[in-house]
């Protein structure tokens, strides 16, 4: 199996393949570039949304306006939230077949390979073009036993209740400034209620397309698993390579209810024109089990240190994080875990490569409060640096307020050694190929957690990147 | 089993080259940094003939073994390197595998991640098909593995080995025995093999050295690097070369081997004052430094 990943991920050879883009004359709707009241208040009337959301918004837009950029993490000296356009919407209704949706934005599914990867191995499907999703669909048997797994719009309308329960609760607008812009300006996004003791088996799926320049998108996904159920969510995300800047600002909300179970994960391929600032925190209740698996290939910047609030005794929670930092990219991400009861495990494996100037950062914090006491926590970072023009560094914080816990902390940089690279070569490897197989190898441990499609992928990813720059 | 037997199992295809290539190495000077090594080294090797070299250490076998593959760090400073004619020097290691060298790493390199049977896969596509471009086809999943299970079989070497990560783990045994499979799939014309019975018990050399015996023959040369006997026993040299300082100063037939194994290299020295007193300046300049 692992040998055919070898060979399909030396197909294609060429640096970013998703950098095309479609012609945007015909779109639906687009609001004028810049942001105040009045754009967020024309996204909320164009949605039809009840009043409380928009006053919901306009709060939150206060909040953006008053709080001040963050001082740590990247550059973001040439974002200008003026020069976005906020709300883009390419068709006028969602498809629920594939020929529903308008033949251009059709065609760049295809190029991605959505509808295919839909026959062969997921439950369900959503397709995020600009601020809306074009295309949505589910397994007839998961409909039937009472999962609602729709985009979060239509989630407001339908399903007022539990979206209002939930909405907003793990992740509020005053957490931090893009988490504030997010709430603002949100459109888009899956919402996800898996009723008690169903389980999901096939993954479902959401694919984030941004094909306007100066585009914000600021999706918002919320999922709530129930008690004894399980899921596992996957999104992908492409860009056009444009000279000028994008910027993609997502919260992502998720509940994980007693002895329930929730993977998400994330191949992240922006290209690296896209500002990439996603805030994502999971509450994980007794016995339940919550894991982030989060791929960063693309982007220009991404700051994403995905959370899990270990809430109740027994709950677990992992992020398997991988980041790859190529030329001009910034790749500052992490994880955070926190133990607010007794008896609660995390565990953060992260492993970043850098390349070509590229930077990579591990930001990560481990917190126990007091009286979370027999708790467990396990951090293993590991970086790879390919040349001395890149960089890596290591932000681990942890806060412990608790005696009887145990934490443990590791932390490694390597640089590809020159007897790697002669071993390999002398078995008949050219130093290209050598390199991208050392650098497989790097982030195997990583990859064999992925269901196999997604290995397949993220191997390919990878090989891309170390191909795109090698001569 | 017998010979015949151990030729139906080793089906050689034809390489490249005509039979009979001949390594050609020829006056060569090599040094690390500013430090020579090599001091004029002169050696043919036929395909199809076991050469031994044996010397004190520090004498610059390795460094040959490093040389002749292509090591970045070693320098060569005069002599040339050639096979059939054609020269190595200028060549990347990757281009020499091509070509048909191997060696046989006294130190394998753990390669963390990288399953045994995918970069296998890769190497042998190579070497066998030295036009192949990165990026081209594999060789057939299936024709791979039945030829690696094959041949894992006659080295008595589990399964299971094939989807562990390259020497990442690995005992002593363990990695030489993986040496010697990587030589049985890539069927190299000219095998260097550095100290390969060194830090294994006697069970070990015996797997070992059975499974060179079973690999060597007219399609392959073997230039044994050895301060042991052991591995010699099983695969008697027509050639044994002795080198002292960086020079081969003789050459001879097995029994130069067992007389080296049993007497030491005291006798060499004597009859080769001028190596001995280079090898004494070298080792006091080493252990002033």
């Amino acid at each position: 199996m692992s040998t055919d990943v070898v060979e399909k991920s030396q197909v294609d050879i060429g640096a970013y393949r998703y950098g095309f883009h479609d012609p945007t004359d015909k779109y639906s709707f687009t609001s004028r570039k810049g942001l105040d009241a009045d754009i967020v208040t024309q996204i909320s009337r164009l949605k039809g949304e009840p009043e409380w959301m928009l006053e919901f918004r306009l709060h939150a837009l206060e909040i953006f306006f008053q709080k001040p950029m963050p001082y740590w993490g990247g550059d973001m000296s040439d974002l200008d939230f003026q020069d976005i356009y906020y709300y883009v919407k390419a068709a006028d209704h969602q498809g629920k077949t594939w020929d529903d949706v308008p033949e251009d934005i059709r065609r760049t599914y295809d190029r991605l390979g959505i509808p295919e990867a839909e026959k062969k191995y997921l439950s369900g499907v959503k397709a995020q073009y600009e601020s809306e999703v074009v295309y949505g669909s589910l397994q007839e048997d998961l409909a039937k036993q009472g999962v609602l797994f729709t985009d979060t719009d239509s989630a407001l309308r339908d399903h007022p209740e539990i979206f209002r329960e939930y909405f907003g609760t793990v992740i509020p607008s005053a957490d931090n400034k893009f988490a504030a812009l997010n709430s603002a300006v949100w459109s888009g996004g899956s919402f996800i209620y898996v009723p008690p003791g169903v389980k999901v088996e096939f993954p479902l799926q959401a694919y984030f397309r941004i094909n306007t320049m100066n585009m914000g998108q600021f999706e918002r996904t919320l999922i709530i698993v129930d008690e004894g159920a399980s899921v596992h969510y996957v999104e992908g995300c492409t860009a056009p390579t444009y000279s000028s800047d994008s910027l993609h600002s997502a919260v992502v909300e998720i509940l994980v209810k007693r002895g329930g179970r929730c993977r998400y994960t994330t191949i992240q391929n922006w290209s690296n024109n896209v500002y990439n600032l996603v805030t994502k925190r999971a509450m994980a209740y007794g016995d339940s089990l919550m894991e982030w698996v989060d791929g960063n290939l693309g982007s220009k910047l991404t700051m994403k240190y995905p959370a899990i609030y270990l809430m109740e005794p027994g709950a677990r929670g992992e992020t398997l994080s991988i980041a790859f930092a190529g030329k001009g990219q910034h790749q500052d991400a992490g994880a955070k875990m926190v133990h607010c009861a007794p008896h609660t495990s995390s565990r953060i494996i992260s492993k970043s490569i850098s390349k070509d100037g590229g930077r990579s950062s591990y930001r990560g914090l481990v917190k126990v409060n007091k009286g979370a006491e027999d708790c467990r926590s396990n951090v293993v970072c590991d970086a790879l640096i390919l040349d001395p023009e890149s960089q890596s560094d290591t932000y681990p914080y942890i806060e412990i307020d608790e005696n009887n816990v145990s934490i443990e902390h590791e932390a490694s940089v390597s640089k590809i050694a020159e007897e790697q690279l002669l071993y390999l070569m002398s078995r008949g490897l050219t130093e290209p190929e050598a390199s991208a197989m050392i650098v497989t190898g790097f982030i195997e441990p990583l990859v064999k957690e992925l269901p196999m499609e997604y290995a397949v992928e993220m191997n390919r990813l990878i090989e891309l990147q170390m191909e795109g720059s090698v001569g | 089993m017998t010979a015949v037997a151990f030729s139906m199992f080793f089906q050689f295809e034809g390489k490249t080259g005509t039979m009979n290539s001949v390594l050609k190495i020829e006056n060569l000077h090599v040094r690390v940094g500013e430090t020579p090594i090599l001091n004029g080294v002169t050696l043919n090797i036929r395909q199809g003939e076991i050469h031994a070299l044996m010397g004190p250490n520090g004498s610059g076998k390795s460094t040959l073994a490093y040389t002749l593959i292509g090591h970045p760090k070693y320098e060569i400073t005069e002599g040339t390197i050639e096979i059939d004619g054609v020269g190595l020097n200028e060549m990347d290691p990757c281009e020499r595998a091509r070509l048909g060298l191997f060696l046989a790493f006294q130190y394998p390199v753990t390669i963390p991640g990288v399953k045994v049977a995918d970069f296998l896969r890769h190497a042998v596509s190579n070497v066998r098909n030295p036009e192949r471009k990165e990026g081209e086809n594999l060789i057939s999943m299936r024709e791979f593995r039945t030829e690696l299970r094959q041949i894992m079989g006659q080295l008595n070497m589990d399964e299971e080995f094939a989807r562990r990560y390259l020497n990442e783990g690995f005992s002593g045994g363990e990695k030489k025995r993986m040496e010697i499979l990587q030589m049985a799939m890539l069927k190299p014309r000219f095998a260097i093999l550095d100290e390969t019975d060194s830090g294994l018990d006697s069970d070990a050399v015996r797997v070992v050295s059975e499974g060179l015996s079973k690999l060597a023959g007219p399609e392959m040369a073997v230039l044994i690097i050895t301060h042991h006997e052991r591995l010699l026993e099983y695969n008697i040299p027509q050639h044994t070369h002795v080198m002292l300082a960086g020079k081969i100063v003789e050459t001879g037939d097995a029994s130069l081997a067992h007389e080296l194994h049993a007497n030491g290299y005291a006798e060499v020295r004597k009859r080769h004052p001028e190596e001995a007193a280079r090898e004494q300046q070298t080792e006091n300049a080493a252990s002033a430094s």
